[in-house]
């Protein structure tokens, strides 16, 4: 068996900022744990140094950001913050209503992908699998690396 | 049995044609598709006589304006007075705002709206918050001086305001203060306070979720006394159901807990000794109204008759002012999409139009560019003109519940009923809303039928137009690109604020927030006497919501999977 078959990917699902529509995080969450993943799933509002703190202790491989109003401009400071914790190789994700002329900024600030709405939950969670996939390789090799 | 005559020959007559066509049907259209609404009700493929129970009888659905308002709560219903047109306007610094808000009151608008920014609905000031979101979902209100400069040149004795205003109503606070200092009489104010409904909030909507759940009842219950004593046109009572829906509910389920929680608020006032007859009559009602056209009809109309029997019977109001459902309605964001955003002009109209033969008091319709951002300028004017057309050029408001009789939609319109009400049956076993909020068990409900809507569409059972089906080449020229508040107008809104701040007496603000805690500590003061206390005394929101949630608790919502 390869890694590829027995992976169980960890996911973060929040939401930071100040909107609380949650119905989106939410049907994400369901379903990356119904495609098998381990799922951290949190009420909306987070912080910023929240999330990086639930991302290290939880030792996800990533973090999955829901943005309905806003709240998708202050992901490059989570991006930041995540590769100030060392966390680098977490893959961040956004799904919501983030307008194209805003989508540049994020994927340029490390975001790995945007979800737009009207993807299936099929999409979204293979490509989920897939990015988590990358960032357990990229850990690793970190991993590695820092062993003397 | 109260059928119309029929002779024998007739009904034989009439029963054989209906048995060709049940025949003709089977055969022509081979393995039929079982087809549901998003309720769950099955739909047949044909309506006829036998399918409405009240067929037949010499009064089958009442006259408007008549209990128990089937066909509408006014005797002329839109071809008297026409639905208010009540678009939602809020954005970057109060001069922003005003600006905008001058600017549709010169084309006609004859009321105001005002959506704060999401900071203000979360009870931070904007010196607390990251600045890059602040005054992009509303504008930046944080004291009674940003009220009285979003409402320049606004005639507060003329003009309706809706206020998205939750617990503790700080905006109202603000406002009321500003009609103070122009010397207008709070008697002559009128509009609705939108975001009161801390259930649907608790529920659905966290955003707007401030206080505790028992300390967000007592706001509510001063905020309805309050304003029925001294602000007598004002309607402090918005019971939600856009919320709910928006999260997932189906349409019977929004209705009936929408219902539910206007029963569990009006059982509140009333074990608060306040009197059904004088606070009903200020309840209103907020819908989102969805794409399922025939099943929103059938739900405003359902729901409006359950209201009446419920006021008289239950609430034992005895006036027909207090049986009247007036609701505004929202066309459903959820229903538009990114991908070829100039379709969402053609569901916001057939959203319209549902909420228009619902028979609804005012509308809200969508900007098609609603799931990109706020409304820009453009984008508002066809959402308003869509309303202008719907009413002047295609004379929807002509004749009063022109589907009212249509074996259809009375069929729909009973089956619905049946549904909100075991659907209502099961909030109250659980001891009531408020009761079913706090166990999750409404939260569980809406989970569910979000998920379920969801799978419909991940297996094309249910279409949608550009998405998952009639797919074209990606048409990004026909998104708007989004503009941002001008981060120096912020930056000088934050300037001033902080001197506003400063230059305050430190002695008046502590003893303004002394007073908030002994009203909060003081079971039979009124709460929200003393938040329009500390907006006079100069309080910013976020020091009235940070004092009571401290006095009254600050509760999570519950938030699971």
């Amino acid at each position: 068996m390869s890694l590829e078959d027995t992976f169980r990917p960890r996911v973060l699902v929040t939401k930071i900022g100040l909107d609380g529509h949650d119905r989106g995080s939410r049907i994400v969450a369901a379903a990356c744990r119904d495609a098998g993943m381990e799922v951290i799933y949190t009420p909306p509002w987070q912080t910023i140094a929240a999330v990086v703190k639930l991302a290290l202790e939880e030792d996800v491989d990533v973090v999955g950001i829901s943005s309905l109003a806003t709240d998708h401009l202050i992901v490059p400071k989570l991006t930041n913050a995540l590769r100030d914790a060392g966390l680098g190789h977490m893959r961040v994700v956004v799904g919501g209503i983030v307008p194209d002329n805003e989508e540049a900024m994020l994927l340029q600030s490390g975001v790995r992908q945007v979800f737009h709405p009207g993807g299936t939950m099929d999409e979204i969670t293979a490509k989920i699998r897939e990015y988590a996939l990358e960032a357990r390789a990229a850990g690793a090799h970190t991993d590695m690396q820092e062993t003397p | 049995m109260n059928k119309p005559f029929e002779s024998p020959l007739a009904s034989a007559t009439a029963a054989k044609a209906k048995a060709r066509w049940e025949r003709d049907y089977r055969e022509a259209i081979g393995t039929d598709r079982s087809t549901e609404n998003v309720s769950g009700i099955p739909v047949r493929p044909l309506y006829g006589p036998d399918d409405w129970a009240n067929y037949g009888q010499a009064d089958p659905l009442g006259f408007p304006g008549q209990p128990d308002y089937t066909r509408g709560i006014y005797a002329t219903m839109h071809r008297g007075r026409t639905w208010t047109q009540r678009q939602l306007i809020g954005l970057g610094t109060p001069a922003d705002y005003n600006e905008r808000l001058l600017g549709i009151m010169a084309r006609g608008a004859t009321a105001v709206s005002l959506i704060p920014c999401n900071s203000v609905y979360r009870g931070y000031d904007m010196d607390t918050v990251e600045p890059e979101l602040l005054g992009t979902c509303g504008v930046v209100v944080n004291n009674a001086d940003h009220m009285d400069r979003c409402l320049e040149g606004v005639d507060l004795n003329r003009i309706s305001c809706a206020l998205n205003d939750p617990s503790p109503f700080t905006l109202l606070a603000f406002m009321l203060v500003t009609a103070e200092r122009r010397g207008v009489d709070w008697r002559s104010v009128t509009g609705t306070s939108n975001q009161s409904d801390y259930i649907s909030h608790y529920v659905a909507n966290h955003m707007f979720y401030r206080l505790s759940l028992p300390g967000a009842r007592r706001v509510l219950m001063d905020h309805i006394a309050f304003c029925n004593e001294k602000v007598p046109r004002w309607n402090p009572m918005s019971v939600v159901g856009q919320h709910t829906q928006q999260a997932g509910a189906t349409p019977a389920e929004a209705m009936a807990f929408t219902l539910a929680t206007a029963v569990q608020n009006a059982e509140d006032c009333i074990a608060r000794g306040m009197d059904p007859d004088q606070f009903l009559p200020r309840f209103t009602f907020f819908f989102d109204i969805s794409l399922s056209f025939f099943e929103e009809v059938a739900k405003f109309r359902a729901g409006r008759r359950i209201w009446a029997r419920l006021a008289r019977e239950r609430l034992g109001a005895k006036k027909e002012t207090a049986w009247r459902f007036k609701f505004h309605g929202q066309t459903s964001g959820v229903d538009l999409t990114r991908q070829q955003p100039l379709n969402n002009i053609a569901r916001v109209t057939a959203q319209a139009m549902a909420g228009i033969f619902g028979g609804l008091q005012s509308l809200h319709t969508d900007s098609y560019d609603e799931v990109f951002q706020v409304p820009g300028e453009a984008a508002a004017r066809i959402a308003v003109a869509t309303q202008n057309i719907l009413r002047e050029e295609a004379h929807l408001t002509d004749v009063i519940d022109p589907l009212g009789g249509s074996f259809y939609v009375e069929s729909l319109t009973d089956t619905m009923e049946e549904k909100i009400l075991s659907i209502m049956k099961t909030i109250d076993d659980a001891g009531g809303m408020y009761k079913a909020v706090e166990s999750g068990l409404v939260q569980r409900m809406i989970g569910a039928s979000a998920l379920r809507f969801q799978q419909k569409v991940d297996r094309g059972e249910q279409t949608i137009v550009g998405v998952n089906a009639y797919r074209a080449e990606d048409e990004a020229a026909a998104r708007p690109a989004v503009e941002r508040p001008d981060p120096a107008k912020m930056q000088a809104h934050l300037d001033a604020f902080a001197a506003w701040k400063k230059g305050r007496s430190a002695r008046a603000v502590d003893a303004a927030l002394d007073n908030l805690t002994r009203a909060a500590e003081d079971p039979k003061a009124n709460v929200f006497a003393a938040v329009v206390d500390g907006a006079r005394a100069g309080l910013s929101n976020e020091e009235i919501c940070a004092r009571l949630r401290r006095d009254l608790g600050f509760g999570q919502p519950l938030a699971f999977v």
